[in-house]
């Protein structure tokens, strides 16, 4: 049985959680690859993330997605998740800011989430099929700075279907 | 899919394009069904599910199925007597430019100093075309659009001579367990073995072109390239690294000469998103694209 969860995401609801679980997500969620996580942490540090970025019981998704352009209108295309090993060296500056949920492929540490978040898994190159849970594109921030790759994308989604991966015990899929 | 016709050179490179990055080959969809097929493991079949399921979303929307629409990589076999030659290179980067904005892809052509991204995935080198002259009039071009999550694990090294194949199966071996979930499993491998450097790694990446289920034409390569896999899938890595039966489908080897103080051996990652395409060009202007 899936867990229905929106966001932001309470303590409580990413506590009830266990690695192994599937969940079905709605809500906002922003997307974050490795310039964006520097850039966030950093405009965070001097107190001036820009108003659209409410990181509190936020969700990041570590994604690059292929967007289309239609009438001034962002749709998105494509957008799996890409290798979160990567964002490691930000996880805990991140989560600390408040995130309570991190989507990617592949898998992080998992001491960082003890306590306060999870990792939710989506299967890697499945792109066209996490497009059909994305919503609308709420908006888009640094899309000129870092290109579309690298740029945050806030997406509204549907009923995404994730595997909790870490759990906030520490409890790793990876790992097993 | 078989696409005839006559056709101008820059549609042609846009629609094979387009083939490869929402269409995977027969051959690899039916090697991913067999091993959903074969699995028991809960998370192997959630993941297993969800990529025959996007496979089948990007054939019908003829969207990319992968996000990461990679480097483009045009193999050229250019046959000399074709009168296309003087415009083939501009086919292959105005015929890039198009698809990006028309399939679209996401563009993936960073400058390496400023980090600036150039949106139409032209660049420096990039796409990358690798050139091959060839008797007769016909051109010949495979597409390879390469992911970053399965090339990050890519490598080469160089080998001491007197250690042999065996030292070749246990590279590969460590390489796979080293990345686990990170290029995407189920996986097919390249190897490239002998050469220079350089063409131990081209010959691996050139073997990806091959079907599923398609063995080296010497028995003794068919062979170490089925004991390779036996022995990937062997590992229990599985599909996204959570554990499984199938941690690769297949595994590629093609040889060259070596230098006698040289053992080179390349490993070439390939994601479960195994896309390619073919086109033929002939003298007349009559284009075939197929996979």
């Amino acid at each position: 049985m899936a867990v229905k969860l929106r966001t932001p995401l309470s303590r409580q609801d990413v506590r009830r959680l266990r690695a192994g679980d599937v969940v079905l997500l709605s809500g906002t969620v922003y997307t974050a690859r490795d310039e964006a996580h520097g850039k966030i942490i950093d405009l965070a540090s001097k107190g001036e993330l820009p108003q659209p970025l409410d990181l509190n019981g936020a969700v990041v998704y570590h994604c690059g997605p292929v967007v289309r352009e239609r009438n001034g209108r962002y749709e998105i295309v494509s957008a799996g998740p890409t290798t979160s090993w990567r964002m490691n060296r930000y996880l805990d500056s991140i989560l600390s800011l408040g995130v309570r949920g991190v989507i990617g492929k592949g898998g992080m540490e998992a001491e960082p989430f003890r306590g306060r978040a999870v990792y939710f898994a989506f299967t890697g190159g499945a792109g066209a099929l996490a497009a059909e849970s994305i919503k609308e594109v709420k908006d888009v921030l640094w899309l000129d700075e870092f290109g579309v790759p690298e740029a945050v994308w806030i997406l509204e989604v549907r009923d995404m279907p994730l595997l909790v991966a870490i759990d906030t015990e520490g409890s790793s899929l990876y790992e097993r | 899919m078989i696409m005839t016709g006559i056709m101008d050179g820059t549609d042609a490179i846009v629609e094979a394009v387009r083939l490869a990055v929402a269409s995977i080959p027969e051959d690899t969809i039916e090697a991913l069904k067999r091993a959903y097929e074969r699995e028991e493991n809960e998370l192997a079949l959630f993941n297993l599910s969800n990529i025959l399921r996007t496979i089948e979303i990007g054939r019908r929307r003829h969207v990319p199925v992968c996000q990461d629409t990679g480097i483009l990589n045009f193999f050229v076999d250019a046959g000399v007597e074709s009168p296309h030659l003087r415009h083939l290179k501009g086919w292959i980067i105005d015929g890039t430019k198009r698809a990006t904005s028309e399939v679209p892809l996401r563009p993936n052509a960073v400058d390496v100093l400023t980090g600036r991204n150039s949106g139409d995935n032209v660049g420096r080198f990039v796409p990358v075309i690798h050139w091959r002259l060839t008797e007769g009039d016909k051109v010949r071009i495979a597409v390879l659009p390469k992911g970053g999550g399965s090339e990050n694990c890519s490598m080469l090294e160089m080998l001491t001579p007197s250690d042999g194949l065996d030292a070749v199966k246990d590279v590969v071996i460590r390489r796979v367990r080293e990345c686990g979930g990170k290029p995407c499993p189920p996986i097919i491998l390249g190897i490239g073995i002998g050469g220079g450097a350089d063409t131990a790694v081209e010959i691996a990446k050139r073997a990806l072109l091959r079907r599923v289920g398609e063995r080296n034409p010497d028995g003794r390569l068919a062979e170490l390239e089925e004991e390779i896999l036996d022995e990937v899938n062997g590992l229990g890595i599985g599909p996204m690294g959570l554990g499984g039966r199938t941690t690769a489908l297949d595994v590629k080897i093609e040889v060259a000469h070596r230098h006698p103080a040289s053992f080179p051996v390349a490993i070439v990652f390939q994601c479960w998103a195994n896309r390619r395409a073919f086109l033929e060009i002939e003298a007349d202007g009559e284009v075939r694209i197929w996979q």
